[in-house]
């Protein structure tokens, strides 16, 4: 691996990104950068920002100031396709957004087949692999109400992996998992990791976080107070807001 | 003892199902029935589709023109159709638009759907949770690929049970045209009825929308059942 600081290194590079709702500033001029097989995870209490932040690297949230650039492109220009550029950043959501209209399968190929007009013999081909990936083929005709929250989940991520994205970002994708069901997806992600994707992850799992993370940054009240690496965050944290936060989940 | 009853009853049969005059009218209640449908599957089809398109746009979101929006809805909603149906067919021609009865009954029925069903559509698609927009908005579809294969279908299943309900009440709206002399099913009824002073052609009306509007009803249910599907 090259040099952190070699610009072609950064999959994601954020700078000085703002985002208030109303009176309400959200993120207060955050930079964030990811490498290429990077694992970041970013952590911090309810409200410091942390969703937000991720929801602007696909501008799912329309920063109100700062630079969104992924794989050299602009996010922010008003030359670039977004819809171009959304599908090469996978996105996994809390709540899973699965549609409840589709079978597991369509909910797979619905990008293939209309974003990215693959016929639909192949379509399947890829979902079919792609649910693999997740231990899901066998779940490929039922409908995601059929599903458990965790295979949900799984189907989420394989309708992320199946557009082959470079980047994909993951919003606390465990939170709204029972606890025996969360195993099953970070196993899923810790894959993932092992194949080299380049990954984001909002989360609580701090377990997760230790283990597999490359770098762990910390946010409180729209800014990032401290990054480094999982045993900085957890064994040295310098800045007293994350000492207490730190003291607060492992407790 | 027998004969007072049986009179009553010859009386009955003699008021509402003349056989001579049952006889006779069939062809002009035949020829309601078939114009009513015409109005009905027009007014169905455009004020179904209007509804959709207009429904789409309020989902750009452009504020001036959902507050124009709101306000054809609000006030289609909220003025009696005859009064529409009176207003277009008298009230235009006296500006130079002259409309024949059938296009007034059609327009304004259309429009008095379109309305209804815009209301409906919307409340649909805002029942549609956020999250399948960013889900699919996520993987690269456009906003209308978006409303198409995502939200539409979810929203549409929701839509059926009011909107069959409108589409029920708004056909058997047919039977104001008669006022402005659109040849329906009531018009024919009532024409018949003048000429002959027996209430045999509006019984024969009745029927006749009987047997337009059961099988309707009976498709609205079928169609309810039909679209209703498992939730988690």
């Amino acid at each position: 691996m090259s040099e952190p600081g070699a610009n072609g290194d950064y999959i994601l590079e954020a700078r000085g990104l703002r985002k208030s709702f109303g009176d309400l500033e959200v993120l207060k001029g955050v930079d964030f950068r990811v490498r290429s097989g990077e694992l970041v995870f970013v952590i911090g209490p309810s409200g410091s920002g942390k969703s937000t932040l991720l929801r602007c690297f696909n501008r799912l949230e329309e920063p109100s100031a700062g630079s969104v650039v992924v794989h050299g492109v602009d996010l922010m220009a008003r030359s670039t396709d977004i819809n171009a550029m959304r599908r090469r950043i996978g996105m996994v959501f809390q709540s899973f957004n699965l549609y409840p209209h589709l079978r597991v399968r369509s909910n797979v190929t619905l990008a293939l087949r209309r974003v990215l007009r693959k016929p639909r013999v192949e379509a399947d081909r890829i979902a079919e692999a792609a649910l693999a990936r997740v231990g899901l083929a066998d779940k490929a005709d039922a409908y995601p109400s059929e599903l458990s929250g965790g295979q949900q989940q799984r189907v989420a991520i394989a309708r992320a992996l199946a557009l082959e994205p470079q980047l994909v970002l993951f919003d606390e994708p465990t939170s709204a998992l029972d606890p025996e069901l969360v195993g099953s997806v970070l196993t899923v992600m810790r894959d993932l990791r092992a194949a080299g994707m380049t990954m984001v992850v909002v989360s609580h799992e701090m377990r997760f976080a230790r283990e597999a993370a490359d770098r762990v940054v910390f946010m409180d009240d729209g800014c990032i107070v401290e990054e480094g690496s999982p045993e900085e965050i957890f064994e040295r944290p310098r800045s007293p807001r994350l000492r207490e936060f730190v003291a607060e989940v492992t407790r | 003892m027998a004969t007072p009853e049986l009179s009553a009853w010859q009386r009955f049969v003699e008021t509402f199902f003349r056989p001579d005059l049952l006889a006779e009218y069939s062809d002009d209640i035949a020829l309601g029935m078939v114009v009513t449908c015409e109005v009905a599957v027009l007014v169905l089809v455009c004020g179904t589709a209007l509804g959709l398109l207009l429904a789409y746009l309020r989902a750009l979101r452009f504020r001036a023109l959902n507050f124009l929006i709101v306000v054809f809805v609000d006030v289609m909603r909220a003025l009696p159709p005859l009064v529409l149906i009176l207003l277009f067919y008298f009230g235009l021609p006296s500006v130079g638009i002259s409309l024949s009865s059938f296009v007034v009954l059609w327009l304004v029925l259309t429009l008095v759907l379109a309305a209804f069903a815009e209301e409906i559509f919307w409340a649909g698609m805002l029942s549609v949770r956020d999250g399948q927009w960013q889900a699919a908005r996520s993987t690269g579809l456009g906003f209308n690929q978006t409303l198409v294969w995502v939200i539409l279908p979810q929203a549409v299943r929701m839509t059926v049970p009011p909107l069959t309900n409108r589409a029920i009440a708004i056909t058997k709206n047919t039977a104001l045209g008669t006022v402005i002399g659109v040849g329906e099913i009531l018009n024919q009824a009532t024409t018949a009825q003048s000429f002959t002073g027996s209430a045999t052609p509006l019984m024969m009306g009745a029927i006749a929308y009987v047997v337009l509007f059961v099988p309707v009803v009976m498709l609205g249910r079928w169609v309810e059942t039909r679209f209703a599907w498992k939730r988690a």
